[in-house]
């Protein structure tokens, strides 16, 4: 008998663990756009001194993860779990990053919504007592993203104005069963979706219905509205994604524009840094989350967030089989006092 | 809402290509390609070629300007604006064949640059190849 379910996609965690520390390391672009003072680390070199794009975004979350243990004070052999995936096939950025840790690995594939899959999972081992410390991280890089998916980068191609930028960069977050905060209390799981978008040049279209059916879910479960929250961030929807969000959510009575945001329009400068729709790849809502929104989650800035980080769940031969992008969304609610 | 409906307000809500700029844009960066292409050709008939031997040493120059801005990474740039004007010269071909040996390098000359090289050009070969045949059976039919 379940205890700490409630309704159809919710966990309610009976204590809240804490995000104890967090670490984001991103790449130029993302450290010449508007979050640059909030990154705990930019690399300017996005070979990260290494030979291929795959090695280089292997080793910006192989960074996120060493030092984000160190910035707890902990060692690795603290970490219980550690909850790992990438975009690039076989989630292999992740499995060579985890190579020398020795921390028991669990690994994770929601594309895009990898961060909040795997921060929520780790909520739901510190809350059931099965770790003190677990890990959360993703990343994703814009060149091995472009290798595997789309063209090789020097190859001529235009984008359209739909298409979004794969964002350099990783994010690592520790959660503890201990701790002041700031406090995972709800855990809503998304279901795959499919509204029939095959663009691969439109995720933001193709992953609106995900977010959307899963923050209605989360109302529904948990009893709360938009005025619950100070903020709801999905993950990289981008500007197209954003609005179709907003949309879908207001036809089912929820008003969220004055609440919402979305890290796949916070991380870049959409006036000088050509972006298109704005920012995608799993290292997107990690940066965002270990960055801004976790600082100002300590300052007091936001003291209640749904992070729903989105996935857009396509492979490349489905595509061309002919196949539509399914997606998920998952959201994790995160407060600075647990008894709100 | 529905699938087919969610699909038609996606589209509308989604912003188009600027089709008139790019196609402004194809046509005067292509056209100035083409024009360099005329230089070269000009050059090389002065030069006292035949005119057999002006085509080829035309069509090499420009593959070698293709690649060479490619591999510093230049032709990218160029073609992020010009789109078909970039694709549809030689230069475009020589571009979509050097641009995956570069990426692939990291896998080995055999398996990457060997393997991969044509991943984008292997198409057009075959089509143009198939498209070819069809015309040269239409032209000895007709005649």
């Amino acid at each position: 008998m379940s205890t700490k379910h409630i309704g159809k996609q919710t966990a309610q965690l009976a204590s809240p663990p804490t995000i104890t520390e967090t670490f984001s390391v991103v790449g130029s672009k993302e450290g010449n756009g508007p979050l640059r003072t909030y990154f705990d680390e930019i690399v300017e070199d996005n070979t990260f001194g290494e030979d291929s794009w795959e090695k280089a975004e292997s080793k910006f979350m192989s960074t996120a993860i060493q030092k984000v243990v160190q910035k707890a004070s902990l060692s690795t052999s603290d970490i219980q779990y550690l909850l790992a995936g990438d975009l690039l096939n076989q989630c292999s950025s992740a499995h060579y990053a985890v190579r020398d840790t020795n921390i028991p690995f669990m690994g994770i594939y929601g594309a895009c919504s990898t961060m909040a899959e795997g921060l929520g999972l780790a909520g739901l081992l510190v809350d059931g007592g099965f770790a003190d410390h677990a890990v959360a991280t993703t990343s994703s890089h814009f060149c091995s993203a472009e290798k595997q998916f789309r063209f090789p980068l020097e190859y001529g191609g235009q984008r359209t104005p739909t298409a979004q930028w794969t964002v350099t960069g990783s994010g690592a977050a520790v959660v503890s069963a201990q701790g002041g905060g700031p406090y995972i209390t709800h855990v809503t799981t998304g279901k795959v979706v499919d509204m029939g978008i095959s663009d691969v040049n439109n995720m933001g279209a193709a992953m609106a219905p995900a977010a959307a059916d899963t923050i209605a879910a989360h109302f529904q479960d948990t009893g709360f509205g938009p005025s619950d929250y100070d903020l709801i961030v999905t993950g990289d929807l981008g500007m197209v994604g954003r609005q179709l969000n907003i949309d879908l959510l207001s036809q089912q009575g929820y008003e969220v524009s004055d609440v919402i945001d979305d890290c796949g329009c916070m991380i870049y400068d959409f006036e000088t840094e050509d972006v298109h729709a704005g920012a995608s790849g799993c290292g997107c809502s990690a940066s965002v989350f270990c960055s801004k929104l976790i600082q100002e989650l300590r300052s007091g800035a936001i003291k209640r967030l749904l992070f729903v980080a989105t996935g857009a769940l396509m492979s490349t031969t489905a595509i061309k089989q002919g196949e539509t992008i399914p997606c998920v969304a998952h959201a994790v609610r995160i407060v600075t006092d647990k008894t709100n | 809402m529905q699938k087919q409906e969610y699909k038609a307000y996606a589209e509308k809500k989604s912003p188009n290509s600027p089709l008139w700029l790019n196609m402004l844009k194809a046509f005067l960066i292509g056209g100035l390609i083409c024009v360099l292409g005329e230089g070269v050709r000009h050059f090389y008939t002065n030069w006292g070629l035949s005119l057999e031997e002006v085509a080829a040493a035309t069509s090499i120059t420009m593959v070698f300007l293709g690649v060479l801005l490619t591999g510093i990474g230049i032709y990218d740039n160029i073609a992020k604006h010009a789109g078909a004007g970039t694709l549809v010269p030689i230069t475009g071909f020589a571009n979509s064949v050097a641009s995956p040996a570069i990426e692939y390098k990291s896998e080995g000359y055999v398996l990457g640059v060997g393997a991969k090289m044509f991943i984008i050009a292997g198409p057009v070969i075959v089509y143009g190849t198939v498209a070819s045949v069809i015309a040269g059976l239409i032209y000895y039919f007709i005649h």
